[in-house]
């Protein structure tokens, strides 16, 4: 089976007045289908810019990424969209809800850019609500909601479409431990579930619940291990 | 693709009902650019209208002489008149001529000094003929107007306008009262028709008295003004008298081969058409007002466009982010624009048919105004125009980043 993920010499670089800073340098990594890693890090080593690429919402400055096989760079403007809308599940640390949509309304909006019916679409965001507990929640605004009942809905939103890869940026960066706790028991039962998840955090107990923890810094992979390799060590 | 419309015409309506404020302040934009727009264009064409037809009164075999004074002689401060002389020249040597209405102004354009009562005021005072009102059909509505009798004996008689009798507080029925013009008394004798405003200006300031009557009152020769209108026997003839008073006005006024006419004789059409273009000036001073009313309208919901779609560049990247294509958020973003100018245009229509069915009730002098369908399409087009392309091209622009572009946007 090929990988979910397979990328070669990826760099981002952004030019900074004269100087080029490399935020990727050389990033070569391969995940396969039903991980669960976490990527930790120093602040500024990449692990956001990392995962805006994997989550095809930035382009590399260089290196091959093969999503499922397929080259993303050779994607057009509507296979990309497509991509994201069908393959990746993205969860941000500041929610990105959409401010004025019932958090019903925020669930279903993957589906409709893939031309779902109402009717269906509305039943699957319930499902993905129920999922994350907050059915009780549907018709509120995010504005209405608490922050971990915000990332929730967030969640709910990209689990929705039934991806094939769930990303999350520090997702539980803005909630506190109780709240964060629940939510990362959320990513374990996904997980269980056989869904794919890579997860940004700054959180030790957090990387040590996932199956593979990669440290970046510099824009660098500087460690990867399985948690049976951190067990025995 | 029907689902896709539907969808965003769902997404459209959301926006404009979330973005409330905002709405409102485009709609607002462009109710008020509309209206301005009808109002303007449909007062510039009553007025003109209503011009116009004070010309078509005068038939097709009427012409009118009077004196020409060219611009650069009115810069020297010399004005021209006809004359009595000229009067009599016209009478006395031009054949195919039916009637000939003179118009005396024995004081001048500006006319003098009259009273009654206690009261002063000044007022016009024109020499008429008794075929006066059939020319100009200008009727009294009390009273008579100067007869045959009148003209015969210059008596000193004088029919007034309303203003004249408003202005020097004379009874409802002021018959029979005198009114001094100059240095005589004059038994009033009738009263005319109202006639209202034109462009603000009274057109029923003035006093009537016999032409006989305005030949004697004459006090200084110099500044005596007057017109003349007459009507050919034969239409088809016009041309031929029209020449025929140009010839014997040069010869009476001593007009040397190479001279210019210092009088201009017109027909009613050429009259028409010399007004017509004051209408034309009018309507360009229109075209500017409504150009301006167009550019500020337009700024306003471009401004309101563009800020709409810079705060909303955030929302356009979390839709891509969830895999929104291109398609999807121009749709919303067009149909978005689409439902808020036509709404704000078609309120505009309203709010401007409106203004003009409430003008005639405060401005009753004002004769009908019609509606200006082309105005109202074409500034509800307008208004359309700008607001889909303000509301389309920056949403394009934001579509076109990289989601994560759109997402750090603030
Ligand atoms: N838009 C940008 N323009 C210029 N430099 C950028 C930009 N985005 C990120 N960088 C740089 O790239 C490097 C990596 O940033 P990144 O956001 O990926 O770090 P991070 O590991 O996610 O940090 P944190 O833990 O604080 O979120 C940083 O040095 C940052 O300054
Ligand atoms: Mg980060």
């Amino acid at each position: 089976m090929t990988p979910l993920i397979q990328c070669s010499a990826l760099t981002k670089v952004y030019r900074m007045g004269d100087a080029d800073v490399f935020a990727l340098d050389g990033i070569d990594l391969t995940i396969e289908h039903n991980d669960y890693v976490a990527i930790i890090g120093p602040s500024g080593s990449g692990k956001s810019t990392m995962m805006n690429i994997l989550g095809c919402l930035d382009t590399p400055s260089s290196g091959q990424f093969l999503l499922n096989g397929r080259d993303v760079a050779k994607m057009n403007d509507r296979e990309l969209a497509a991509t994201r809308n069908r393959e990746i599940g993205f969860i941000f640390q500041s929610f990105n809800l959409l401010p004025r949509a019932t958090a019903l309304e925020n669930v279903m909006r993957p589906l409709v850019y893939r031309g779902i019916s109402r009717q269906e679409r509305r039943e699957r965001a319930r499902e993905a609500l129920a999922l994350v507990g907050l059915e009780a929640r549907v018709s509120h605004l995010p504005n209405e909601l608490s922050g971990g009942q915000r990332q929730r809905v967030a969640i709910a939103r990209a689990l929705c479409g039934e991806p094939s890869l769930l990303l999350a940026d520090e997702p539980t960066g803005n909630l506190d431990t109780a709240t964060a706790d629940e939510i990362i028991g959320l990513f374990d039962r996904l997980h269980r579930a056989g869904n794919t998840i890579l997860l940004i955090t700054h959180e030790p107990t957090i990387a040590a619940r996932c199956k593979r923890a990669i440290t970046l810094a510099d824009g660098r992979i500087v460690d990867d291990r399985r948690r049976e390799q951190v067990l025995a060590a | 693709m029907l689902l896709r419309l539907r969808e965003g015409a769902r997404a459209a309506w959301d926006g404009v009902i979330a973005n409330r404020s905002r709405s409102g302040l485009t709609i607002a934009g462009m109710v008020v650019g509309v209206a301005a727009i009808i109002v303007v264009v449909s007062i510039v064409q009553s007025l003109s209208q209503s011009i116009t037809s004070s010309f078509d009164s005068l038939g097709t075999n009427t012409l009118s002489v009077r004196a020409y004074t060219s611009f650069d002689e009115q810069l020297r401060g010399i004005t021209r008149r006809l004359t009595l002389s000229d009067h009599r020249a016209i009478l006395g040597r031009v054949d195919g001529v039916e009637q000939v209405t003179p118009v005396l102004l024995p004081f001048g354009a500006y006319g003098t000094r009259v009273a009654a009562g206690g009261k002063t005021g000044f007022t016009r005072v024109y020499g008429v003929t008794p075929n006066y009102q059939d020319t100009f059909k200008v009727y009294t509505a009390q009273g008579r107007f100067v007869n045959a009798a009148d003209e015969q004996a210059a008596r000193k008689i004088c029919v007034i306008g309303t203003k004249v009798r408003e202005n020097l507080d004379l009874p409802g029925s002021p018959i029979g009262q005198f009114l001094r013009i100059g240095g005589d008394w004059y038994k009033i004798v009738g009263v005319m028709e109202e006639k209202g405003d034109v462009f603000g200006i009274s057109q029923d300031d003035y006093v009537a008295i016999p032409f006989s009557a305005g030949e004697i009152a004459v006090a200084d020769p110099g500044k005596l003004d007057l017109s003349i209108t007459l009507s050919v026997a034969d239409p088809d003839a016009i041309e031929d008298v029209q020449h025929r008073i140009v010839q014997v006005l040069r010869e009476n006024r001593k007009l040397r081969p190479g001279d210019e006419d210092d009088f201009k004789v017109d027909t009613a059409k050429q009259l028409t058409q010399s007004f017509d273009r004051i209408t034309g000036a009018i309507a360009g001073v229109a075209v500017g007002l409504v150009g301006i009313s167009l550019l500020v309208a337009g700024i306003g919901i471009m401004n309101m466009m563009l800020t709409s779609v810079t705060e909303r560049t955030r929302e356009i990247g979390i839709c891509k982010a969830l895999g929104a294509q291109r398609g999807d958020i121009l749709l919303q973003f067009l149909l978005e624009a689409v439902l808020l100018s036509l709404f704000g245009g078609l309120l505009g229509v309203l709010v401007g048919c409106g203004i003009d069915l409430i003008i005639p009730i405060l401005v009753p002098q004002l004769p009908a105004i019609p509606i200006p369908v082309s105005a109202a399409v074409g500034s509800v087009v307008f208004v359309t125009a700008i607001g889909v392309l303000f509301g389309v091209i920056p949403a394009a622009q934001a579509a076109n980043l990289d989601p994560i572009e759109a997402l750090r946007h603030e």
